[in-house]
């Protein structure tokens, strides 16, 4: 007789499983670039859109697959149909990938979590050169956050083909993050289940003490007003309408076999659909939340390099025209300017090569996503706030749970399909196959921990999922509904939870969503066909 | 306070000066003096109470402070400290594991075959109790469970 599935404690546990899945690093560091390219508060028109058009219906989707076949992506499929199974095969490999390159963000958290527990923070500061009368001329010409990141945690090679040996500090990291989440995953659903509860909430009570903190610094208001100004011109961009597509298809994480997974452990009479509404509209809401946050960070951050600016410019000038100390101040910088080059021109056209333009809109408008965002852009806003060890653990903290979060949900869809499967599960005992995933992720992880893992990492990051996901997707959601008969799974979601299926469901299972899935797809093979050679951003130490 | 001119007046407070060597009534030479106030750099500013940023001297760069270097870097004590909690409740877990699944194994030979289904059932449902209705027949027929399942909602 076969062994009766391990299933959630309590269906709380299930929604906060998938809740600390779809929340993850995606909502922190892609949303607010996104939300800034496209226009600020007018970007959120076709994200909601969206939203209720292509995430709440897939999410359902996959929920209520999961529920129904109850089994891991590649029995679910074969359910479905036999010649099938090659999509979940294919989920489980492309969350194979995932999980390869995405722990390595958490071993950067880890990283600078326990590098946050000095005074000062080693980011803050330069090193000193050699004969100690400054700093270290790569620090001096990028900033001293950059040089702390690609130069101490990276240890970065100027090109990709330059691989350099396996940095022993990142190494012993990623091992650390790996041994953690194997740690979550160990007993199943049993240890994942409680887990959860502190991946899914304690990254809002961080995000809360960031919000109130961030408020109150002084320049938040203008990186909000910037952030929320409506461009409305930016509504007919297509380009908006595609990467809010975008956005909600991978924030959500669809595809890759894990929402299939967390719903198998589910009782067969649970209300997916309830589940999938709140999921889409918390994780949405997540990413609005977390925008906010860093658009106040951002409009710190900005007023302070701009103020920086202005006081270096006064002090050039106070320097070269011996002028009284106080003299110069930011209200009469512009007057004052114009009356010196008056009065002395020769000596002001020596001085004017050296003066910047100080404005706080280019400050305001480096956008920056990705890594660069939570490394570096976070990390300079944190070293000028007071007490910054404290925010600097805070932030790493919650970063932390939102990466290990996503692990969860990642490795539990390549696990899932292994212990469903008799032949394996016969042989290994569940921690095992654990233990062996886990193994082999960190093996092939070292790759990311070499001088030029960052460029494989960007590389992963960019081309590793999105067009595989979209056609995976797309055959799930066309096999649900002309293979295995979108009536048929209609009957069958109403035996398995009492309601019926709701008009708007199969609207959108049956044409919208694989129409936009198709566009979607036809949109990123063209971008990739027409944009020819692919290029790459280096950090060269020489320049 | 009668008896002080100024001549040359900037508006910065600023001041040329040389050192005299009274015993053999010469100037020293700049070098050296350049030398000794970057020496004690520190003395002169505490004494017109100011710092590197509000005294300068031309033409002698400041030396910056270095910063503090530990014998052993911090990162590595919260780092071992955090990576042998995480490694002992690793081990705990796996342990426990596998005494768990010695006492399973043991089980079957000792009891009846029912008694051990429905044990099996309790501890994997993670305490959610038995449907009576399978704890009363004993065995539990795979087709009809799923019709079971069915009429549960009710």
């Amino acid at each position: 007789m076969e062994k009766t599935r391990p299933l959630w404690a309590t269906p709380l546990q299930f929604v906060f499983a998938c809740i600390s899945y779809a929340v993850g690093l995606g909502n922190v560091w892609r949303f607010p670039y996104l939300c800034q390219m496209y226009g600020g508060g007018s970007f959120l028109v076709p994200y909601i859109i969206m939203l209720v058009v292509e995430g709440m219906p897939l999410l359902y989707l996959e929920l209520a697959v999961g529920q129904r076949m109850r089994q891991g992506s590649i029995g679910a499929w074969r359910t479905v149909s036999p010649y099938l199974s090659g999509v979940g095969v294919a989920s489980v490999v492309v969350s194979f990938f995932l999980c390869m390159y995405y722990n390595v963000v958490n071993a950067w958290a880890f990283w600078y979590l326990f590098h946050s527990f000095q005074d000062p923070l080693p980011w803050s500061v330069c090193p000193l050169n050699g004969n100690r009368t400054g700093y270290i001329e790569e620090c001096e010409k990028a900033s001293s956050t950059q040089y702390f990141w690609y130069r101490k945690t990276l240890n970065i090679s100027p090109s990709i083909q330059e691989s350099g040996a396996v940095q022993w500090e990142p190494a012993l990291c990623l091992i650390l993050a790996w041994l953690v989440v194997y740690l979550c995953i160990l007993r199943g659903t049993e240890s994942t289940g409680k887990v959860v509860y502190f991946t899914a909430l304690l990254p809002y009570c961080v995000l809360i003490i960031y919000l109130v903190r961030g408020l109150t610094l002084h320049g938040a208001t203008n990186g909000l007003a910037y952030m929320f100004t409506p461009k409305m011109e930016q509504l007919a961009n297509p380009k908006a309408w595609i990467n809010a597509a975008t956005q909600i298809f991978f924030s959500l994480g669809l595809g890759f076999g894990s929402l299939i997974a967390f719903a198998s452990y589910n009782e067969p009479s649970n209300n997916c659909q309830k589940h999938a509404i709140i999921v889409s509209i918390i994780n949405s809401s997540t990413s609005i939340f977390a925008s906010i946050v860093t658009f106040s960070i951002y409009g710190f951050k900005a007023t302070f390099n701009y103020e920086s600016c202005l006081n270096k410019v006064i002090l050039l000038l106070t320097n070269s025209f011996d002028l009284e100390d106080g003299f110069l101040t930011a209200n009469n910088l512009e007057q004052v300017k114009d009356y010196l080059a008056s009065a002395y021109p020769s000596k002001y056209s020596e001085v004017f090569p050296q003066i910047k333009n100080c404005s706080l809109e280019t400050e305001l408008e480096t956008a920056v996503q990705g890594t660069g965002l939570a490394f570096i852009v976070y990390t300079e806003a944190i070293k000028n706030m007071e007490v910054s060890q404290l925010w600097s653990v805070l932030y790493f903290f919650m970063l932390l749970l939102l990466g290990i979060g996503s692990m969860l949900g990642n490795t539990a869809a390549i696990l899932t399909p292994l212990t469903d499967s008799k032949v394996i599960s016969s042989y290994l005992p569940k921690e095992a196959i654990s233990g062996l995933v886990c193994l082999a992720n960190c093996a092939i992880g070292m790759l990311f921990t070499m001088e030029a893992g960052s460029y494989w990492f960007d590389i992963f990051n960019d081309y590793a999922a999105t067009l595989s996901l979209l056609l995976i997707v797309l055959a799930e959601t066309v096999a649900v509904c002309y293979l295995y008969g979108l009536s048929r799974f209609e009957s069958d979601l109403k035996a398995m939870t009492g309601r019926a299926l709701n008009w708007y469901w199969k609207a959108m299972w049956g044409g919208v969503s694989p129409l936009l899935i198709i566009s979607l797809f036809i949109f990123y093979l063209s971008d990739y066909i027409t944009t020819g050679t692919l290029r790459y951003q280096a950090w060269d130490a020489a320049q | 306070i009668s008896h002080v001119l100024l001549c040359n007046v900037t508006q910065r407070v600023s001041f040329w000066f040389v050192v005299t060597d009274p015993s053999r009534n010469h100037t020293l030479p700049a070098v050296e003096v350049q030398s000794a106030i970057r020496m004690n750099r520190n003395r002169i500013n505490n004494a017109f109470f100011l710092n590197d940023q509000t005294l300068e001297f031309l033409r002698i760069p400041s030396t910056l402070a270095p910063p503090t270097d530990p014998s052993v870097p911090i990162w590595i004590i919260i780092f071992g400290v955090i990576f042998c909690i995480v490694l002992v409740a690793t081990m705990l877990l796996i342990f426990s594991g596998i005494r768990q699944h010695r006492r399973k194994n043991k089980g079957p030979s000792e009891m009846e075959d029912s008694e051990d289904k429905c044990e099996n059932v309790i501890t994997i449902e993670n305490g959610i109790p038995c449907d009576p209705l399978d704890m009363k027949g004993g065995h539990i027929n795979d087709a009809f469970v799923t019709e079971d399942e069915r009429l549960t909602p009710l």
